[in-house]
């Protein structure tokens, strides 16, 4: 009798974590996939904030969507294509030497990067 | 009258009768700039000497008797997310606070075209994330009405600048609200233009499905000038697209608004809204009744889902937007330090975006990131991307019945310095009236039409696409009937 009452009271704790665990955003995980680097403080303060965020958006749930088309654009322009020719933009010489003065690191007229394949 | 308190039209009078000069005009403005922002800190930074050689120019233009375009001698402020040429731009933003400029926007080349005269920068939540400019790493702006308030956001720079007169008229950017929930906090008027009639190349790219750029100014006249100068299709925004809607009041007086259909959405004078913003607002439709309109409720269903919605679509898009600050190309980067040469390119990039960018900016990374991810794609994006159907078409809807729309802009006046940074959720709540326009890709004004106590009250007047004209119509003999 109280070994069914132990395990029926397991379950319960199981069922709630299992619940948590899905509302529970991997934050790591996240920060990985976005490249953030995080604290740990900031980790445990998105998973908070993030939940909130969430529930709050959780109330898209409650709309019936069947059949109904996804917008991206508003106004109904798609597909706008153009000649596949240089913009006369980038004929601008002092322009692609003020471009590059903003790169953190750069050799020559080049971006430098640090060693992609190890 | 002092030279900086003119607004466009009178400024122009002005030089064109060489009552006084552009240079004048723009030492003016750059006097109650070093008179007042200090304390107000509207601009990150200022072009003194270029808006001053801008304006020698267009002084030399006069003196020939040249016929001067649009906006000549006009001096404007410019959001900080908008590229001029050789000024730095840092979108509020630590990551690019040495960042300078290679090329103009498309609308500062148009400004400049028109020979207005750029008188700096203006400060932001960074990368326009905000609704009280709190978000940038600067430092806020205060609201001229109330030093202790927020001037809303994220423009709340270039609004608080042309309500302060260190400014006549400036350029904001709107995703959710940004340049009407300002301009409504500060007692001027904001457009955002329909998705499309302005040309977005060289703004900073937040969420691209919902950016726009428009003006703030002192009067809608004003508004409508710098909007016809601005507008227009670009090759280099693909986004962009001609408007030739015209307007849709016909054989009247320009002062009134006789057969004007309006609706009243009733979901917008819902819980939430201060009392005191009702009671405005409420004055100032019954003023478009006196003008001859015809006013009605409608209903917009799915307006209680427009921030969830919105809360999803802007951070995905975000998130994709912004892994282009990587600590390569532009900005700081942890890449730079001479320390930290041993780190291999993925601690480049995790550090270089931990530094900077701020909590508002990393908190919407995630969320999109999250979104987007593997597995969540469907019940996130995808559903958010179908319920904005459902509220392009409430708005399709109501507008087969009226011609404008009338809201609040923000459910209250500008809150306390402070009071809502903690809580993101709350502060998500004041865009509450301004998101389903933009979801819905509609023009929408904000135009001052009373205060609450000391603090401006901003009305909402929504068009269909490309319905300006309209808006701009509507707007004008509502102002001039105050």
């Amino acid at each position: 009798m109280t070994r069914i009452k132990i395990k029926i009271r397991v379950i319960r704790v199981i069922i709630r974590v299992i619940r948590v665990a899905e509302k529970m955003i991997d934050v790591k995980h996240i920060a990985k996939l976005a490249r953030l680097g995080l604290t740990k403080e900031e980790e445990k303060k998105f998973e908070t904030e993030l939940s909130s965020i969430l529930d709050f958006v959780e109330k898209l749930k409650e709309v019936k969507t069947e059949n109904i088309e996804p917008t991206a654009q508003a106004t109904g322009v798609f597909n706008v294509f153009r000649e596949s020719q240089a913009h006369p933009i980038c004929q601008d010489e002092k322009m692609k030497e003020d471009i590059l003065k903003n790169a953190p690191n750069k050799e020559g007229r080049y971006f430098k990067v640090k060693r992609v394949l190890e | 009258m002092l030279l900086n308190e003119l607004t466009i039209t009178q400024a122009q009078q002005g030089l064109k009768n060489k009552k006084f000069s552009a240079v004048e005009l723009t030492e003016a403005v750059f006097g109650q700039i070093k008179k007042s922002d200090k304390e107000i800190h509207a601009y990150l930074s200022l072009n003194e000497k270029g808006a001053l050689a801008q304006a020698k120019e267009i002084d030399g233009q006069i003196a020939k008797g040249k016929d001067l375009p649009q906006l000549a001698g006009i001096p404007a402020a410019i959001k900080d997310n908008i590229l001029v040429r050789g000024l730095r731009c840092t979108a509020g933003s630590k990551i690019l606070e040495n960042f300078v400029a290679p090329y103009d926007a498309t609308v500062i080349e148009k400004l400049k075209q028109a020979g207005a005269v750029i008188l700096g920068k203006t400060n932001m939540d960074e990368f326009a994330m905000g609704s009280s400019t709190e978000n940038s790493a600067f430092g806020p702006t205060k609201n001229p009405s109330d030093l202790q308030r927020v001037p809303g956001g994220s423009s709340g720079g270039s609004a608080a600048a042309v309500a302060a007169h260190e400014a006549i008229c400036a350029l904001g950017s709107d995703t959710g609200g940004s340049i009407r929930q300002p301009a409504s906090f500060c007692g001027v008027v904001g457009l955002k233009p329909t998705y499309g009639a302005v040309s977005r190349f060289g703004l900073m790219a937040m969420a691209s499905s919902l950016d726009q750029i428009g003006p703030i100014a002192k009067t809608v006249e004003d508004c409508q000038i710098i909007f016809e100068a601005i507008k227009g299709k670009d090759e280099l925004d693909s986004t962009s697209t001609e408007s030739n809607r015209k307007s849709g009041i016909k054989n009247q007086e320009p002062s009134r608004l006789d057969g004007l259909k309006i609706g009243i959405p009733k979901e917008y004078f819902a819980k939430g809204i201060d009392e005191k913003v009702e009671k405005t607002v409420n004055k100032a439709i019954d003023k478009f009744i006196e003008l001859g309109a015809k006013v009605k409720e409608i209903t917009l269903p799915h307006t209680e889902y427009a921030l969830a919605c919105y809360y999803i679509i802007m951070p995905s898009e975000v998130s994709a937007n912004l892994a282009r600050y990587d600590g390569i190309k532009y900005g700081t980067s942890a890449a730079s330090d001479s320390r930290q040469s041993a780190l291999s390119i993925l601690d480049v990039y995790l550090k270089t975006r931990q530094e900077g960018f701020g909590k508002e900016v990393r908190r919407r990374i995630m969320l999109g990131t999250y979104a987007l991810s593997a597995g969540y794609y469907d019940a996130y994006y995808l559903k958010a991307q179908k319920v904005r159907t459902l509220i392009k078409q409430d708005f399709d809807k109501a507008f087969e019945k009226v011609d404008l729309i009338l809201t609040p802009t923000s459910p209250t006046p500008a809150f306390k310095i402070g009071e809502k940074i903690e809580d993101p959720v709350k502060m998500y709540l004041s865009d509450i009236y301004t998101v389903p326009v933009n979801l819905a890709g509609l023009p929408a004004l904000s135009l001052p039409c009373g205060k609450a106590g000391q603090l401006p009250v901003g009305l909402q007047i929504i068009g269909p696409h490309f319905g300006e004209a309209l808006i701009f119509e509507a707007a004008s003999a509502f102002e001039k009937s105050a």
